[in-house]
């Protein structure tokens, strides 16, 4: 029987073994295969294309985000990304407090349109208290006040074919080697759609800061805040997304991120 | 010294049995799973450094403090930078593993080092990748698991403590401070309570609150974030049940070992297992 023991001594120098090799877990082994478009590193991301799908499934085309109370809003919007855009034109529309700021609504759409910040204030508007869940791991509760995205939509009349919109942005971001880009999201039509999802200009009952992407910044409640572009300059409607920057939809996905940030 | 412990072969063969101890099904997970945790690991704590503050409530407190841990890095009045862990509001020194790390010359500032995450290099998109991938297929080895166990009876009969297992835990309890193990074809008190707590409630909670993070399921299950009391107080358990888990582990593999490795190891691959004879426990051979 008492080969089935071991005394402490032996005991105390195998464990001291086994954990002497722990350190060794995480290194540098697996860097290679990860590297962006690496073959392994693909087939892991395609585990997003399962996710987009299954929360789909899970969830009805207008189901809402959680939306809190007054009493949750306990500090100002924390702003992320970029906070003031050095970009010539909107350095300009800036100086004259918007005024001069058109929203170009192109693409595949029936009736394309340029509205102004007024006319777009003057649409019926949608007041929301939701949480920001940023990509790092942090969330802020505020107040948002916008028109919904789908009555714009509507206005513009969307062709058949349509399968995404996507969002042109006044600031740009540094790209690594290859230097600055402009910022740029997209969507798919059900979250286009969803009745949460707004073109804000207001932020805790104030107009939208400079910080949170004044002039206009669209709002979706059901992903992460990358998705939700701030500075926005124009809004386009296509069917397919390898026309724009890298080809993934947006300017994180660009660098690597989920398309999907639903989770 | 070390050679008098040991019988000679002959006496064993003629005092052990050889059985089948595990199934296919409980194999198979326990292999899946051991792959996909290496991954959840060491990629949640990549995901940890894009943000290393955890906090109890719906939000993050910038304007105010409800934050339970906080890994940084500071540098000190003589211009020594500094690894600091906070917790609870105590702060303790942690440079060379959380917050700074790295050879002297090439210090890095993120709060785990390199050598625990995947990638090596601060890169949260790739973490994500690798995370979700992962957490694929732990919840599908876990659905896999649940059903089998319920059908081929693992869960009753291995998992589950009964009433005589909870009676018998201090005597349980004393076996393995001394180092006496069991080797039959039933798990001791303490192995099933464990076991069921890894299996039944760590395993559901890190699912359920991991979903919790994730703003398209908080839409469709609204009640995941009432469940847990905010999103941020589940990504607080996420973390907690992740070293929960990793202290399961550690002492998972010291057990394997002082109870002897290759059939231990044995059991989990091949399923066979050599168990004692009739007379369980009789003096160590010293």
């Amino acid at each position: 029987m008492s080969r089935l023991l071991i005394n402490r001594r032996r005991f105390l120098t195998a464990a001291g073994i086994a954990a002497s090799t722990l350190p060794l877990a995480g290194c540098d082994a697996f860097d290679g295969m990860l590297k962006n478009r690496a073959p392994v590193r693909d087939v892991l991301a395609s585990a997003n294309d399962l996710t987009y799908r299954v929360q789909r499934l899970l969830m009805d085309a207008d189901r809402l985000a959680p939306e809190f109370g007054e009493s949750e809003i306990r500090q100002g919007q924390r702003p992320n990304g970029s906070t003031e855009p050095t970009d010539p034109e909107y350095i300009a529309l800036r100086q004259q407090d918007f005024s001069g700021y058109r929203l170009g609504i192109t693409g595949l759409v029936e009736k394309p349109l340029s509205l102004t910040l007024t006319e777009l204030r003057n649409m019926p508007s949608r007041t929301q208290i939701t949480r920001h869940d940023c990509v790092e791991g942090w969330s802020c509760i505020a107040k948002w006040t916008g028109v919904p995205l789908a009555r714009v939509l509507d206005e513009a009349r969307a062709k058949p074919e349509a399968r995404y919109v996507v969002f042109h942005c006044f600031d740009r971001m540094d790209l690594g080697l290859s230097g600055p880009a402009a910022y740029y999201e997209s969507i798919d039509l059900i979250d286009a759609r969803h009745p949460q999802t707004i073109l804000a200009y207001g932020l805790n009952g104030r107009p939208l800061p400079i910080a949170n992407g004044a002039p206009l910044r669209v709002r979706i409640e059901r992903q992460l805040g990358y998705k939700m572009a701030k500075y926005i300059s124009a809004i386009e409607v296509v069917s397919d997304l390898s026309p724009f920057g890298r080809g993934r939809g947006g300017f994180w996905e660009d660098l690597g991120y989920d398309w999907y940030a639903g989770i | 010294m070390a050679a008098a412990i040991n019988d000679t072969p002959e006496m064993d063969v003629s005092r052990t049995l050889t059985i089948r101890r595990h199934g296919l099904a409980t194999r198979l997970t326990h292999w899946l799973w051991a792959l996909a945790l290496f991954f959840l690991l060491l990629s949640g704590l990549q995901i940890f450094n894009a943000h290393p503050t955890l906090y109890l409530g719906q939000q993050s407190g910038f304007a105010f403090d409800n934050s339970v841990l906080s890994i940084g890095a500071v540098r000190t009045k003589d211009g020594v930078v500094k690894g600091t862990t906070t917790l609870f509001g105590h702060e303790f020194d942690t440079t060379g593993v959380l917050g700074v790390s790295g050879p002297d010359d090439r210090r890095v500032y993120r709060a785990f080092p390199a050598w625990l995450t995947v990638p090596s290099y601060q890169d949260l998109a790739t973490g994500r990748v690798v995370h979700f991938f992962f957490a694929w297929l732990f919840a599908t080895v876990f659905l896999v698991w649940l059903v089998a166990s319920l059908i081929n009876g693992h869960l009753r009969r291995d998992i589950l403590p009964s009433g005589a297992d909870i009676r018998s835990l201090p005597k349980s309890f004393i076996n393995h401070l001394r180092f006496r193990f069991d080797h039959g074809r039933s798990y001791n008190g303490l192995q099933k309570l464990s076991y069921a707590a890894v299996l039944l409630i760590f395993f559901p909670l890190m699912i359920l609150t991991g979903l919790t993070m994730s703003p398209g399921m908080d839409a469709a299950w609204p009640w995941l974030v009432d469940l847990f009391a905010g999103r941020q107080t589940a990504r607080t358990i996420h973390f907690v049940i992740m070293i929960l888990l990793v202290i399961f582990f550690v002492v998972h593999i010291f057990m394997v070992i002082a109870a002897g490795p290759i059939n231990e190891l044995r059991s989990m691959i091949t399923g066979r297992y050599r168990i004692d004879g009739e007379m369980p426990h009789k003096e160590a051979g010293q």
